[in-house]
C-alpha cells in the first residue's frame, strides 16, 4: 500500500514534468508565447534554481546567506571562461558548468568550515564578505576581462534550463525529505537539541551550504550562456539580495513557494519595466505590504504534495 | 558493575563553581535520582555529562564495549552515538517537525543510506525509510502517542511533550538515559502515568536511569539510590529513607534554625 502510494506520486510527477514541457512548446509554436517572453521565461528558470537551493541553506537549514551571488558568478565565469577558450562550441557550457560546479565546491568548504561556527547575524556577514570577495577577485582577474565583463554567445534556449529546473528541484527537494533533510530541519529548530540527538549539527550545515553553492553555480553558468554579457557587478551585493527576497517572500522552507514566488516576481519586475522611474518604488511597496500581512511568506512552510492529495481522495472513498 | 562514574568533576563560570568536586558511581541498570534546591547545579551537571558543556577540571568515564572511556569534553553527538540519550528542563524538540519526525531525527545516527541513495532514491532509501517509520511508530507506542504522529510537535500539549521527548531520546539508543525534570508542570495524574512509564522503559529498554526531580514524591518512589547537590557541591548520597532523614538535606532545603 505504501511502496503503491510512493510510485503513484512519482508517475504524477513525471507527468508535471512532462505536460508542462509538452504545454511550454505548444504555447511556442502556437505563437503565446513569444520571443519576449521566451526570455521571462529563462529569467523564472534560473530564479527558481537559485532560490530553492538558497532556500536549503537558509529556510531548511537556518544558516542566514548573504553569498549566494558570489557562487553564481563562479559558475557563470568558469563558463564565461571555457566558452570563450573553446570558441563557442556547445559542450563548452556543460565542461564550464563541471568546472564551476568543483571550483564552487572547494570554495563552499573554504568558506563554510569556519563561518557555519557563527550564528544569525554574523554568518550573515561573514557570507556577505565573501560574496564581495570573490567579485572584487573576478573584477580584477585577467582572464575574466575585468570590469568590462565578458561578451558571450547565447549557447542555451528554455528547454536546457527546463531540464536543469528539473534536475535541481529532484535533487533538492528528495535531499530534504530523507534522513539528511531532516536533521537539516533539525538543526535549524534546535541546535543543541539536535546535538544531543546525536547528530553532528557542523557537518549537515556544511553539507546543506555545499549543495545549496552547486545548484547557484550552475545557474549561474545557465545564466552566462543565454544572456550573452556577464560583469562582476551583475553579481554583487544586490543579487544576493534578490534572491533572498525570492526567497522569504515565498515563504522560508516551502520549495512550492519559492516556485510561486520566483514566478511573481520575475513576471511583476518584467511588466514594470515599461514604469521604468516608479518600478522600484511599487517593487518596495509590494514588499511591504507582504512582509507587514505575511510575515511567513506567500505559503509559509506549506509544501504542494502529490501523496496528500492522494491520501484525501482515499479518504473520500472511504466515507462514501 | 559501573556505567558511569565521575571524578572531581568542577565546572567553573568565571568567578562561580556551578559544579565542583562532583564524584558519581553508577551502576548498571540503576534508576538514579539527582536532587537539590534551585541552582544547586543539577542541570549543569546533566550538561557536563552530555558534553554542552566542557568539564573545567575532572573526569567523566562512560562504559563503553566493556571499558571505561573517558567522555569529558567530546562533542555532544559523540557522547551521544557512545550511548548517552537525555532531554531537557525546557522542552527542547524540533517544534515544526511532526510528532514522527521528531523520533525519526533520534534514530537518524541508525540509517544506513548515503546522500546518493537519498537523492536518487534508490531502493534502499525505501526500504531503510519503511524501517524506520515502523521502529518509530514502535516507539510511539511505548508513550502512547501514535494517534498524534502526523501533528507538529509544538502544537501537543505540555505533558505530551515531555513524553514524546523521552521517545525521542530512546531512539537514539541510549543504554544511559538522563531526565531533566521530567514531571515539571504535570498534574498527578500525569505524573503517576510517568513513573510508571519510566519504570517500564527501564525494563524494557535495558536502561540506567538517572533523573532530576523536584517532584519529591515521584523521587522517593521511583529512585533506588539519591545524590543531593547544593552550591554545586555533593552533599549526600543513600536510598530514598536516609536522604529524608538527612540532617544536611534538610537543611539545605528549609535552611538552618
Amino acid at each position: 500500500m505504501r511502496k503503491n502510494q510512493f510510485t503513484k506520486t512519482n508517475l504524477a510527477w513525471l507527468l508535471v514534468i512532462i505536460g508542462s514541457y509538452l504545454l511550454i512548446n505548444v504555447l511556442i509554436s502556437a505563437g503565446v508565447i513569444n520571443k519576449i517572453y521566451q526570455t521571462v521565461m529563462l529569467t523564472i528558470g534560473i530564479n527558481i534554481i537559485l532560490a530553492i537551493s538558497l532556500n536549503l541553506i537558509i529556510g531548511i537549514t537556518g544558516q542566514f546567506s548573504l553569498g549566494h551571488a558570489g557562487f553564481m558568478s563562479i559558475g557563470a565565469y568558469s563558463a564565461g571562461v571555457i566558452v570563450k577558450m573553446m570558441d563557442g562550441a556547445p559542450s563548452s557550457v556543460y565542461i564550464g558548468m563541471l568546472v564551476g560546479i568543483l571550483i564552487s565546491i572547494v570554495v563552499a568548504l573554504i568558506v563554510a568550515t569556519p563561518t557555519l561556527r557563527l550564528k544569525g547575524d554574523y554568518l550573515a556577514i561573514a557570507t556577505l564578505g565573501f560574496g564581495e570577495i570573490i567579485r572584487i577577485v573576478i573584477q580584477n582577474m585577467k582572464i575574466t576581462n575585468g570590469a568590462a565583463g565578458l561578451v558571450l554567445p547565447k549557447l542555451i534556449d528554455w528547454p536546457v534550463v527546463f531540464v536543469f529546473l528539473v534536475i535541481s528541484t529532484i535533487v533538492i527537494v528528495s535531499f530534504t525529505y530523507s534522513a539528511y533533510g531532516r536533521a537539516c530541519i533539525s538543526v535549524r529548530e534546535d541546535e543543541i537539541a539536535s546535538e544531543t540527538m546525536g547528530i553532528n549539527t557542523t557537518k549537515y550545515k556544511i553539507m546543506a551550504f555545499v549543495v545549496g553553492a552547486i545548484f547557484a553555480s550552475i545557474a549561474g553558468t545557465l545564466y552566462a550562456t543565454s544572456f550573452y554579457v556577464i560583469k562582476p557587478e551583475i553579481f554583487s551585493f544586490n543579487k544576493s539580495i534578490d534572491i533572498l527576497v525570492i526567497v522569504v517572500f515565498g515563504g522560508m522552507g516551502s520549495f512550492t513557494g519559492s516556485f510561486v514566488s520566483a514566478l511573481l516576481i520575475s513576471v511583476l519586475n518584467t511588466s514594470l519595466q515599461s514604469f521604468a522611474d516608479i518600478r522600484t518604488i511599487i517593487y518596495g511597496a509590494l514588499l511591504v505590504l507582504i512582509m507587514i500581512f505575511r510575515p511567513q511568506g506567500l505559503l509559509g512552510k506549506y509544501e504542494f504534495k502529490f501523496s496528500k492529495l492522494f491520501d484525501k481522495f482515499a479518504k473520500k472513498e472511504v466515507r462514501q | 558493575m559501573i556505567v558511569l562514574q565521575t571524578k572531581n568533576l568542577t565546572r567553573n563560570f568565571g568567578g562561580l563553581a556551578a559544579v565542583s568536586n562532583v564524584s558519581l558511581e553508577i551502576k548498571k541498570n540503576e534508576l538514579v535520582g539527582l536532587i537539590g534546591p534551585n541552582g544547586a547545579g543539577k542541570t549543569t551537571l546533566f550538561n557536563l555529562l552530555t558534553g554542552v558543556y566542557e568539564p573545567s577540571e575532572g573526569t567523566i568515564e562512560l562504559l563503553v564495549d566493556g571499558n571505561l572511556k573517558s567522555i569529558g569534553g567530546l562533542k555532544p553527538y559523540t557522547i551521544t552515538n557512545f550511548g548517552i540519550g537525555r532531554t531537557f528542563q525546557n522542552i527542547r524538540l524540533f517544534k515544526e517537525l511532526t510528532v514522527l519526525d521528531n523520533i525519526k531525527v533520534g534514530m537518524n545516527q541508525n540509517i544506513n543510506y548515503g546522500v546518493l541513495t537519498a537523492i536518487f532514491r534508490f531502493p534502499k532509501y525505501y526500504s531503510e525509510e519503511k524501517r524506520v517509520h515502523e521502529e518509530a511508530l514502535k516507539l510511539l507506542e511505548v508513550v502512547n502517542l501514535v494517534d498524534k504522529k502526523d501533528e507538529l510537535a509544538k502544537n501537543l500539549p505540555y505533558g505530551e511533550q515531555r513524553k514524546l521527548e523521552i521517545a525521542r531520546a530512546l531512539a537514539t539508543n541510549p543504554r544511559v538515559l538522563f531526565l531533566d525534570e521530567p514531571a515539571a508542570g504535570m498534574n498527578p495524574i500525569e505524573t503517576q502515568e510517568l513513573t510508571d512509564l519510566i519504570r517500564k522503559i527501564k525494563d524494557d529498554f535495558n536502561l540506567t536511569i538517572i533523573l532530576i526531580e523536584h517532584d519529591m514524591s515521584l523521587v522517593m518512589n521511583v529512585c533506588e539510590r539519591i545524590y543531593v547537590l547544593d552550591y554545586g557541591k555533593l552533599i549526600a548520597s543513600g536510598d530514598p529513607d536516609s536522604i529524608k532523614n538527612n540532617k544536611k538535606v534538610i537543611e539545605a532545603y528549609l535552611g538552618e534554625d
